[in-house]
């Protein structure tokens, strides 16, 4: 065992409950307790817990926040209301993505939830771009877990009454146990399910309430990972990087429609032109012919063997039960129903492209019936 | 009949000049869920230590070696069928192909189920 890592407040929670702990963002984290596959399906069939404390917790607030921010995301915050949350991706001024993150409007500030390998760096960014009286605190001593699945409702409804009646995207401030939690409907798994914040403190009392009701089992990154692939959901550093669009990744619908008029965010001009004309190349998603995966590294070529694109994440569906990836393409072997040629270890493998997501998101949208 | 072990965590059961191999159960331990399993052809032939078959699991792709020198005489079409095979029985119904050995004395390099438990121990 590497002693570079740093551990979670839940480290010897996940210990004594068999988890096989890894290195990932510079933390130990579990990978999986059971299996990926016995977890991975679990969540699609009742609820499944997992710990997200590596993810950075961040406040920010200044009568210049929302201003400073939108320089920086091409979200519409102004009409983003208290307790709403969305989707985001912090851009540099070439329209690169520096992180995806969820932002939420909360009693005069707002709590962005960023990615555990990128929080030093996003915040650096943040506090080297926003204006001066923008305050930003890393909420340091705070823990995250996520409760996912179709049966996550049953069981966080009989520790916290009420988070029944949040719908998808929205959250709010309940008691666990005694503990102050807040909680929101939203999620990496496709699934409907919670993300509850609460003290770094509390978290193992938490874990254990929630875990200790029938429909949940705690569940690894290894099935995380499988879930969100099958979502159709991109993993920063994966599938986003600094040198990938908003347009490129297909997260068109993070740039409201609004700021495509009115501009005045980092990148802008690049991504309003890709919006304009389609980007050069487009993530994709593949449905691969066979049963052997296609994984992250693959390179996607044309007739002629060259390098037209490549794989940045795969792996094998649980849910369907078939291999499947995400890729960048060319724009015109973007359609879904295109074939495109795949190298990898030694041997050349036929995808096809495939609307995302995979597997049907099962959002609790407001509106919906239960 | 006897069983020897590998650092890459392959068995090879050898009976006269007739081998078996497959991977330990320490290894489809470590893989988790095997989804797909790719056996050599009958009458390839193999060096020890080269790649021999494919093993993946969801997470994560593996290479096979071969633990001895020789020709392949069958593939495990059951594993290939089901891969679960490599995680409910590595060191029995689920191996991966058998070879007619060309050299039986590079057995003596390979491990005993002794030292390859206390191997494993140590890792």
């Amino acid at each position: 065992m590497s002693v570079s890592e740093k551990t979670l407040p839940l480290d010897g929670w996940h210990r004594a409950r068999g988890g096989r702990m890894v290195p990932f963002a510079g933390y130990q984290m579990p990978v999986q307790y059971e299996g990926i596959m016995a977890e991975h399906l679990w969540t699609r069939a009742s609820a499944g817990l997992f710990d997200v404390s590596h993810m950075g917790q961040l406040i920010i607030t200044g009568p210049e926040a929302e201003k400073g921010l939108e320089t920086l995301l091409p979200a519409d915050l102004s009409s983003l209301g208290e307790g709403r949350l969305r989707y985001s991706l912090l851009l540099n001024v070439d329209g690169g993505i520096v992180d995806d993150l969820m932002i939420t409007r909360r009693g005069g500030h707002f709590y962005v939830v960023v990615n555990g390998a990128t929080k030093h760096d996003d915040i650096d960014y943040l506090q080297l771009k926003l204006p001066p009286h923008v305050v930003l605190d890393h909420m340091k001593e705070q823990a995250l877990l996520a409760l996912q699945g179709p049966k996550a409702v049953d069981a966080l409804s009989r520790l916290a009454p009420g988070v029944e009646s949040l719908t998808f995207m929205t959250g709010g401030g309940f008691q666990i146990g005694g503990a102050k939690a807040w909680i929101s409907r939203s999620g990496y798994t496709g699934e409907d399910g919670f993300e509850i914040s609460i003290p770094a403190r509390d978290a193992a009392a938490v874990a254990d309430l929630i875990a200790g009701q029938e429909e949940v089992k705690p569940i690894g990154l290894g099935a995380r990972d499988s879930l969100r692939l099958e979502a159709g959901l991109p993993l920063y550093g994966h599938d986003l990087d600094h040198t990938t669009t908003p347009i490129e990744a297909g997260l068109g619908f993070a740039v409201s429609k609004q700021r495509r008029v009115d501009g005045g965010f980092a990148g802008w001009h690049r991504i309003a032109k890709e919006i304009a004309d389609g980007p050069i190349r487009k993530r994709v998603g593949l449905a691969i012919e066979g049963r052997q995966p296609v994984r992250e590294g693959a390179i996607a070529v044309d007739a002629e063997g060259n390098e037209v694109g490549k794989v940045t994440s795969g792996g094998f569906s649980p849910t369907l039960e078939a291999p499947i990836a995400m890729a960048y393409v060319p724009l015109g072997a973007s359609e879904p129903g295109t074939k495109v040629s795949l190298a990898a270890r030694g041997k050349i493998f036929t995808g096809t492209v495939t609307p995302m997501p995979f597997v049907p998101h099962r959002y609790h949208r407001k509106g919906a019936p239960k | 009949m006897s069983v020897y072990y590998t650092k890459e965590h392959e068995w090879v059961r050898v009976d006269g000049d007739e081998a078996t191999v497959g991977i330990t159960d320490f290894a489809q331990g470590q893989l988790g869920d095997v989804v797909f399993v790719e056996v050599p052809d009958q009458g390839r032939t193999l060096s020890q230590g080269g790649e021999a078959a494919v093993v993946e699991s969801v997470k994560a792709a593996s290479d096979v070696y071969a633990p001895v020198s020789g020709t392949v005489t069958e593939g495990n079409q059951a594993v290939v069928d089901e891969p679960s095979l490599v995680n409910t029985d590595p060191e029995g119904e689920g191996w991966f192909f058998k070879l007619t050995l060309s050299d039986n004395h590079e057995l003596a390099g390979l491990m005993s189920a002794e030292q390859y438990q206390a191997y494993c121990a140590d890792l």
